[in-house]
């Protein structure tokens, strides 16, 4: 079972502070999605908000066709993960462990034995005296074998280091094609985990700056280099996302696919055409000149 | 293993197509599946059902239903035809430009050709 996603014209203020600002968004489910975004662009906001964490300013958010607020069937479905878990320090691993078998419906124990093997965790401890690597390992460890139709991982991996990175994007890849559901991944380490994702959305103060297909949006950006003249006429009217010169040559990323006949007008001109991957796509699409 | 600055199913096709050149998968030989390809190179699974579809669509590969995908029986011989038509402009040309530009004579060239026969 998988759970879609949908959010509409959704509004959330802190005081005078808008942290999303009129988000439409429609996830179909049974996906793996990358949420990009840099820190204060509303992430955490939004899923926070599919999660029923956090009740909407204004707008409607919507989980499998039905509000996630106070709706306790639902959010039995909807597992938010962050980077420590929601437990007091002084509780034990264990006890917090023995809480989840008992909330989540799905719970695998025995998947959860091998994760905690994998990472190496002591069950036996307080919260307080876990590492934050441990923390976040246990976070994750309680996201996975859930197996919520929809499970949301807002940076959880904040405190680990690049070995447990990459064993928890492995997990969440081998348990998602074991147990298809629908697996929100918010970061912004993009070069470590985006093959992960099928679909990516990017938010920027609280906006939807893009939504699509990984795929399509790899190699969406071209780095056109060359003489300044010829490339100020061939990058004339479309959208730049970046600019940079050395002495009479000069480099500019536009973002759009280019036709055939274009790239051949380019290269007729002199000019090299670059490709620009998700990372610095993100980068020019979210940086400070463009806000 | 794949690079972030072009699609991966490109990649992925373009490597199996290697594969096949090289001979290290043979005709009639079946490939990984698309899960066990996704998880070994820790890519998404639709992204490598893409890069095998666009195999399936260019002849390389073939479906056996409820089976997997298994390289086509022509697909080794289809491709070298392919390389060999490309190989003169991509290779050989793009190999006089470059020496034209850094001053070598063809003469040197033929010359290294012919002693490596």
């Amino acid at each position: 079972m998988t759970l879609s996603v949908e959010v509409r014209d959704l509004t959330i203020r802190y005081g005078d502070t808008v942290a999303v600002d009129g988000l439409t968004l429609k996830l179909a489910g049974g996906k793996i999605y990358g949420l990009l975004g840099r820190n204060g662009s509303g992430k955490t906001s939004v899923l926070s908000a599919v999660s029923a964490f956090r009740r909407a300013t204004s707008g409607a958010v919507l989980v499998g066709g039905a509000e996630p607020f106070e709706n306790a069937a639902l959010t039995r479905q909807i597992c938010f993960v962050r980077d420590k878990v929601d437990a007091q320090d002084t509780d034990h691993a264990r006890a917090v462990l023995r809480m989840a078998r008992a909330l989540r419906p799905n719970w695998d124990e025995e998947y959860a034995q091998a994760l905690l093997e994998r990472f190496d965790l002591p069950i036996g401890k307080r919260l307080g005296a876990l590492s934050r690597g441990a923390k976040s390992a246990l976070s994750v460890t309680l996201g996975l074998a859930a197996r919520a139709p929809l499970t949301i991982f807002d940076e959880s991996y904040l405190g680990m280091d690049a070995p447990s990175r990459y064993a928890f994007y492995e997990e969440v890849l081998n348990d998602y094609m074991a147990h298809p559901r629908t697996i929100i991944i918010s970061t912004h380490l993009i070069e470590e985990v985006g093959s992960l994702f099928e679909e990516v959305v990017i938010l920027d103060k609280g906006r939807l700056v893009a939504h699509d297909e990984t795929e399509a949006l790899r190699g969406r950006g071209v780095a056109v280099t060359g003489p300044a003249g010829a490339v100020a006429d061939f990058t004339a009217g479309r959208t730049v996302l970046g600019d940079q010169r050395l002495g009479g040559i000069r480099s500019t990323t536009i973002y759009g696919q280019l036709s055939d006949e274009e790239r051949a007008r380019a290269r007729a001109a002199g000019l090299d055409l670059g490709p620009v991957g998700l990372q610095d796509l993100f980068v020019h699409l979210t940086a400070e000149a463009h806000r | 293993m794949f690079d972030d600055r072009s699609p991966i199913y490109l990649q992925i096709a373009d490597k199996i197509k290697e594969d096949i050149l090289s001979g290290a998968l043979g005709e009639d030989e079946q490939v990984m599946s698309t899960n066990q390809y996704a998880s070994f190179y820790r890519i998404n699974p639709a992204t490598a059902a893409k890069g095998f579809q666009q195999l399936v669509e260019e002849g390389v590969l073939y479906k056996r239903r409820g089976i997997g995908m298994f390289v086509s029986p022509d697909a080794r011989e289809k491709l070298r035809t392919e390389r060999r038509e490309r190989f003169f402009e991509e290779v050989v040309d793009a190999m006089i430009a470059e020496a034209r530009v850094i001053g070598i004579s063809l003469d040197e060239i033929v010359r290294r050709v012919e002693g490596a026969k």
